[in-house]
């Protein structure tokens, strides 16, 4: 008992020396290879700043979202950075949760970051968050194959020619698929790729008056090709392929095209984690009846909560982390081509393009996109794969649930549409769409 | 035709044979974890899954650079062991007095504490966060503690009732009859005659309290968070890490397992006390 006692009274004691000091700076972030080099690298700015030191805690990308929800809804105040993506910059910024990025130094050359990923992370022309990285969505092909079939991919392919390559691509006996695509549901994984399929095909999610347009023909067009293409030429089990998913099949040399975002151009080209990395081509994300929307932007940046509670600290991390002299660093320590892509016009040097071949692809994605005007008919939201509105993560799941069905079978396309439109009317309803005022 | 021997034998080897499987289905996770954990992420993720290859400590030697275990590792010890004295500090007078001095409501007690089992956690982790926010303890041990001690109780008193009810009652008249106090009853003749059953329990919290993740997750961020958070933190939807998670959740498993392994004749003696008497 006594013992006991002891061995508690000890325990209490060294709980209590948990407090946080002051010149600490938590940070939020998500497990991600350039995550991994920040942290790695921000050694050199804790030199930099004896007197701050940094706090990691690294989740997984869906629990940090829901950590830093209810941390910043009920001002927590564990984070003094956040690592959010477009959706959340706007959301969060408009109900007043984040810090504005406002006077930033010359020094930090904020014109030099890309309008769309500005725009993207702004509410009202007021930035809420500084870019990390950012990404569209580009097609991966290999050129080994297409060489031996005598095949050509054009630069900028419709989705009729990928599905025509990816049939004379298909030989199963040999488990080569001739296309993957993401089929896992949820409104980051399969509702990633379907939207910009289905923008492609001339869709919407909404009309002026918020009204959901899966009974329109362009979505049905959409869906009908992405579930005919996948069930023909895919890889089995499709339905439960994500991003990491396709990687790994792409890797081990079992898919002909892959369209997935631009960051896994620095996977797919490195020997040492894929088989095929000296025959990967690279172009645009495919389009049809549009290129409007055909291809995705999203963006990793860093964010001070109103509640931090070391908010100079933090403001002088995130400055640093998103900084031209961070680029610099990365690529004397690492390598050019490891640079974070997509955020400011500065990397795209000649020695960054010759390092990272689809380069020129993702820079002219990015420079084309415009989440404003995301879809062929006028539309009342921002976004081009997500709905910026608080209501789309479950709406954008549970239709995800319906086009994972349709792909495994277990409902046709109608079912599928039906029952994402009678899902969203309701969600929307619910939520009190269209606002008055 | 079979012999009554021969016909024990095949018994034996069918039983014998089928308890093997068993294990084996349970165990095998815990294998291809630890296999996977020696894997490149490139032979990690191979299909047909790969059994023969070329091992590597990489996955191990970048947790080293990336993390600091020992500080997780800290946290885990430090709120695994706290809350599971605590627990039995409150949890064998509580079973003591229901055991041995039952009134008409104890069993309605009893059934109600294991109710509080059945709501889900997340129901409860806005006025929990909110509780922990105005006393200061997010990311603190001293919420985990309490949480898993609140938690866990309710099993811990049930296992430990149980106990103290096998024991005859004459046993503690007897010692009361020698002068013995509350106190001594419970020191002196209870908890020694139920020392196997008290370590299998204590043992039950302990893996409880290593294993726990909801609250672990949801309620600290870097000072106090254990293990269970270390292993959240290598699992992403964007890039190839199994490999990497293998060999932290190798990592964070292999002290409870180890501790298991040391204690596993308590725990059997334990979890078979009384079934013999």
């Amino acid at each position: 008992m006594k013992t006991s006692a002891k061995v508690l009274l000890a325990g209490t004691c060294l709980t209590l020396s948990t407090l946080a000091a002051a010149g600490d700076v938590t940070i939020a972030t998500v497990n991600n290879s350039d995550m991994i080099r920040m942290q790695r690298l921000s050694k050199t700015f804790e030199e930099q700043h004896p007197d701050i030191k940094l706090k990691w805690v690294v989740l997984e990308e869906n629990v940090l979202r829901q950590r830093l929800t209810t941390d910043i809804a009920t001002k927590g105040g564990q984070f003094d950075v956040l690592t959010i993506g477009m959706y959340e910059a706007s959301l969060w910024g408009a109900k007043g949760w984040l810090k504005e990025m406002n006077d930033l130094p010359a020094s930090y050359a904020l014109d030099d970051v890309f309008p769309s990923v500005r725009d993207g992370l702004s509410v009202d022309g007021k930035l809420f968050a500084l870019p990390f990285y950012a990404e569209s969505s580009i097609t991966y092909y290999r050129k080994d194959l297409f060489k031996a079939a005598g095949l050509t991919m054009p630069e900028r392919p419709t989705w009729t020619q990928i599905s025509e390559f990816a049939d004379k691509l298909t030989d199963k006996s040999k488990e080569q698929y001739g296309i993957c695509l993401r089929g896992k549901a949820g409104w980051g994984e399969n509702m990633a790729l379907i939207t910009t399929v289905a923008n492609s095909f001339g869709a919407r999610w909404f009309d002026e008056q918020w009204k959901p347009q899966f009974d329109q023909p362009e979505w049905k067009n959409a869906l009908t090709f992405y579930t005919n293409v996948m069930k023909k030429d895919g890889p089995p089990g499709a339905s439960s392929n994500g991003f990491n998913e396709n990687l790994a099949l792409f890797n081990s040399g079992k898919c002909a095209i892959w369209v997935d975002a631009s960051v896994a151009g620095s996977f797919v080209t490195d020997k040492s984690q894929s088989k095929v990395a000296d025959d990967v081509g690279f172009t645009y994300a495919p389009h049809e009846v549009t290129d409007k929307g055909s291809a995705w932007l999203y963006s990793w940046a860093l964010a001070i909560p109103t509640s931090a509670k070391n908010d100079k600290d933090a403001r002088a991390f995130t400055e640093w982390a998103t900084s031209k002299e961070y680029a610099a660093l990365v690529a004397e320590k690492d390598g050019v081509s490891n640079v974070p892509p997509g955020t400011r016009a500065s990397t795209y040097t000649d020695a960054y393009k010759k390092a990272a071949p689809f380069a020129d692809i993702t820079l002219e994605s990015l420079k084309a996109v415009t989440p404003k005007a995301p879809t062929l008919k006028p539309v009342p939201y921002v976004g081009i794969q997500l709905v910026t509105i608080p209501e789309f993560q479950s709406i954008g799941t549970s239709v995800g649930q319906q086009f994972s069905a349709a792909l495994v079978g277990t409902s046709s396309v109608d079912q599928a549409l039906t029952n994402a439109q009678s899902v969203s009317e309701r969600e929307m309803k619910r939520a009190g769409y269209p606002k008055k005022g | 035709m079979m012999t009554l021997k021969q016909s024990r034998r095949l018994q034996s080897v069918l039983l014998g044979g089928l308890s093997w499987l068993i294990a084996a289905l349970i165990f095998f996770p815990i294998f291809w974890m630890v296999l996977t954990s020696f894997k490149t992420e490139i032979d990690a993720f191979a299909t047909p899954p790969q059994f023969i290859f070329t091992p590597t400590l990489e996955n191990y030697l970048h947790i080293q650079e990336r993390s600091d275990y020992f500080h997780f590792a800290w946290n885990s010890i430090l709120i695994s062991f706290s809350a599971t004295i605590l627990c039995l500090l409150i949890a064998v007078p509580a079973a003591y007095s229901m055991a041995f001095f039952e009134t008409k409501r104890t069993k309605s007690t009893l059934l109600w504490m294991l109710s509080t089992k059945m709501l889900p956690p997340v129901g409860v982790l806005m006025p929990i966060y909110l509780l922990a926010k105005t006393f200061g303890l997010l990311d603190s041990r001293i919420a985990l503690i309490v949480i898993y001690t609140l938690i866990n109780l309710p099993i811990v008193v049930w296992m430990i009732y149980t106990y103290f009810k096998d024991i005859p009652g004459e046993i503690l008249e007897a010692s009361r009859l020698d002068g013995a106090t509350t106190r001594q009853e419970i020191f002196r003749v209870l908890i020694p005659i139920c020392k196997g059953g008290l370590a299998s329990t204590a043992l039950l919290s302990l893996i409880l309290c290593w294993n726990e993740a909801f609250w672990s997750l949801n309620l600290t961020s870097s000072n106090a968070a254990p293990l269970t958070a270390l292993i959240a933190s290598y699992s992403s939807p964007e890039g190839l890490f199994w490999a990497k998670l293998s060999a932290v959740s190798t990592l964070a498993c292999a002290p409870i397992l180890i501790f298991g392994w040391i204690s596993q004749k308590q725990l059997v003696r334990g979890l078979s006390f009384g079934a013999v008497k």
